[in-house]
C-alpha cells in the first residue's frame, strides 16, 4: 500500500487541525426551527381537517410557544454570526443558491403569520381575553375568517422550514457527512416527532394523547428507517463518503451518536410510547424528555461530525 | 480574462518566503494565513517521494463559497478572482464550511478573510505578493485566456494537477509537475 503523509503549515484558529467554525448556535437554531414547524404543521393540518375543538392542545396552544421558539432560535443564529452589525444584509439580498438566504426570508415570514396563528386562536383559549381596540379585533376577525388560507400557507412554508434545517447542511458539498438529501426529510421528520412527543405530552384527553402518541410512534419508525439510508447511502458513496459514514461505524462518534441518538433518543422511547399505547403505566415525561434530548443530539452530532469530514488530498 | 497560478512542485523548496510576503502584503493578523506551504511525502520506505507546495484560495471558477454566501459578500471579482467584500459579510461562514480547501478563515474583526490573488497589485500589472518574492521562481501568475502568457505556456508544456478537482469547483492554482 502507498502511504502518503501531509504535513500542513496551515494553522487557522477554528480551521486547523479540524473545522470547527459552527459550534452550539447553529445546531440549537436548527432545532428551534424544526420544532416550531412541527408544532405548526400540526395545528394547521388539524384545523383543515375541523378538529381544533376535539384536538386543543395540538390545535389552539401549542402554537404559542412558536414565535418565542423561532425567537430564541433567530438570538441564538445571530450569536453565531461573527460581524454581527452587518446582520441586515442578510435582507437586502435574495440568493436562491445559499440556504441560509431562503432560509432567513422564510423565518422572516413565518414569524409574522405565527404571531397571527396564535392571534386566531386567543379567545378560544382564553375566553376573558379583550383586545381592546376596535381595529385589532376587526383585523382579527378577518384573519379567522381566513383560517383555511393561513393554515394552507403556513403548512407549505413549515415544510420549507423544516426540511431547510437538513437542507442547510446537505447542500454543503465540501463536508462529505452533511453532502445527503436524506439531512431535509430526516430534519423535518425529527421536528415533527419532537413535536408530537409534546403534544402527547400536554394534551388532557385520551383521544389527542393517543392519537399522537400513535404519530409519534409511526414518524420515529420512518427516522430510523432514513437513518439506516443514510449510511447505506454514505457505504454506497465515494472513499470520502465511506469514511464520513466510518466516523459513526467504529470511528469518534459510534458510542455518542448510537448511544444517545439512535438509542435513547429513538429505540426507547419508542418502544415505551408502544407500551402506552397497549395501556402500560409509562411515566408520561419520560419518552418526551428522551425523545427531545434525542432531537438535540441529532442536530449537535450532525453539525460537528459534518464539519469533522472532508476531502482527501 | 481568467486569472490563474501555477506553482511549479519542482521548484518550490518550502521556504516559506510567500508566506512571509503575504502576511506582511496584506496586514494578515497575527496567527492566521491566507497561504501556507505543505508537505506530501508518498510511498513506502525506502522508495519515497516529497511534494512541496504553496496552498491558498483556489480562485474556484465555480466557487461554493460563492453560490452559499446569502449577502452576496463572496463574489466573483475581475478576471474570476473570488473576493469577501467586508462591509457585507455577516460572518455566517456558510463560506467556510462550503470550501473544500478550508481556505478561509475569520478575521478577528469579524469579516471572512483569505487569499485575494492580491487583486489591489494585480489591478496595477504587478504579480501578487508571494509570487514576485518567491526565491526559486516556482508561482506563475496570469492570465489563462491569452496563449502568450507565461502561465498559459508552462501549462501547455508541463503536466499539472489541480487539488480535489473531484470536488467540481473548477480551481484556477494548479500544481507543475
Ligand atoms: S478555494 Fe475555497 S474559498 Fe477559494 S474560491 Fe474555491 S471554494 Fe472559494
Ligand atoms: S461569512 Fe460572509 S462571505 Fe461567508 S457566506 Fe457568510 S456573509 Fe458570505
Amino acid at each position: 500500500m502507498i502511504e502518503e503523509i501531509i504535513t500542513s503549515g496551515r494553522m487557522n484558529p477554528e480551521i486547523d487541525p479540524v473545522l470547527h467554525v459552527w459550534g452550539w448556535e447553529i445546531p440549537l437554531y436548527l432545532f428551534l426551527g424544526g420544532l416550531s414547524a412541527g408544532i405548526l404543521i400540526f395545528s394547521a393540518y388539524f384545523t383543515l381537517r375541523d378538529r381544533q375543538d376535539e384536538l386543543p392542545i395540538a390545535v389552539k396552544w401549542m402554537p404559542l410557544a412558536v414565535p418565542f421558539l423561532i425567537g430564541i432560535g433567530l438570538i441564538s443564529l445571530l450569536l453565531d454570526l461573527s460581524h454581527v452589525l452587518y446582520a441586515w444584509q442578510l435582507f437586502t439580498n435574495i440568493r436562491w443558491e445559499s440556504p441560509m438566504s431562503w432560509g432567513a426570508w422564510t423565518l422572516m415570514i413565518i414569524t409574522p403569520l405565527s404571531i397571527a396563528w396564535v392571534a386566531i386562536w386567543m379567545e378560544d383559549i382564553f375566553p376573558e381575553w379583550d383586545w381592546k381596540f376596535d381595529a385589532v379585533k376587526t383585523v382579527i376577525k378577518w384573519l379567522q375568517e381566513q383560517r383555511r388560507i393561513l393554515a394552507q400557507i403556513l403548512i407549505l412554508l413549515s415544510i420549507i422550514l423544516g426540511m431547510y434545517t437538513g437542507i442547510l447542511l446537505s447542500a454543503f458539498n465540501a463536508r462529505p457527512f452533511w453532502n445527503t438529501s436524506i439531512l431535509g426529510p430526516l430534519f423535518l421528520t425529527s421536528g415533527l416527532s419532537a413535536s408530537a412527543a409534546l403534544i402527547a405530552y400536554f394534551s388532557k384527553t385520551e383521544i389527542e394523547k393517543r392519537l399522537f402518541t400513535r404519530i409519534d410512534v409511526m414518524l420515529i419508525s420512518i427516522e430510523l428507517f432514513m437513518i439506516v439510508h443514510l449510511f447505506m447511502g454514505h457505504l454506497a458513496g465515494t472513499q470520502v463518503h465511506i469514511q464520513a459514514a466510518q466516523m459513526f461505524l467504529g470511528g469518534a462518534y459510534t458510542v455518542p451518536f448510537w448511544t444517545f441518538v439512535v438509542g435513547l433518543g429513538l429505540v426507547l422511547p419508542v418502544s415505551l410510547e408502544l407500551l402506552e399505547l397497549k395501556h402500560k403505566f409509562i411515566p408520561a415525561i419520560v419518552p418526551v424528555v428522551l425523545i427531545i434530548a434525542g432531537n438535540l443530539a441529532l442536530r449537535f452530532i450532525v453539525v460537528s461530525a459534518g464539519q469533522a469530514s472532508r476531502w482527501l488530498y | 480574462m481568467r486569472y490563474a497560478m501555477a506553482v511549479d512542485t519542482k521548484k518550490c523548496v518550502g521556504c516559506n518566503d510567500c508566506v512571509v510576503a503575504c502576511q506582511t502584503e496584506n496586514d494578515v493578523p497575527i496567527g492566521h494565513c491566507r497561504d501556507w506551504i505543505v508537505e506530501v511525502t508518498t510511498g513506502t520506505y525506502p522508495d519515497l517521494q516529497l511534494e512541496i507546495r504553496s496552498e491558498r484560495c483556489n480562485h474556484c471558477a465555480n466557487a461554493p463559497c460563492v453560490r452559499t454566501c446569502p449577502t452576496e459578500a463572496s463574489h466573483y471579482a475581475a478576471g474570476g478572482i473570488v473576493l469577501v467584500e467586508e462591509s457585507e459579510c455577516i460572518g455566517c461562514k456558510a463560506c467556510i464550511t462550503s470550501c473544500p480547501y478550508d481556505a478561509r478563515f475569520v478575521h478577528p474583526e469579524g469579516y471572512i478573510d483569505k487569499c485575494t490573488f492580491c487583486a489591489h497589485r494585480v489591478e496595477k500589472g504587478q504579480n501578487p505578493a508571494c509570487v514576485s518574492v518567491c526565491p526559486t521562481h516556482a508561482m506563475i501568475f496570469g492570465d489563462l485566456d491569452d496563449p502568450n502568457s507565461d502561465i498559459s505556456k508552462a501549462m501547455a508544456t508541463r503536466k499539472w494537477k489541480s487539488l480535489i478537482p473531484e470536488a467540481g469547483t473548477d480551481p484556477k492554482v494548479f500544481y507543475l509537475l
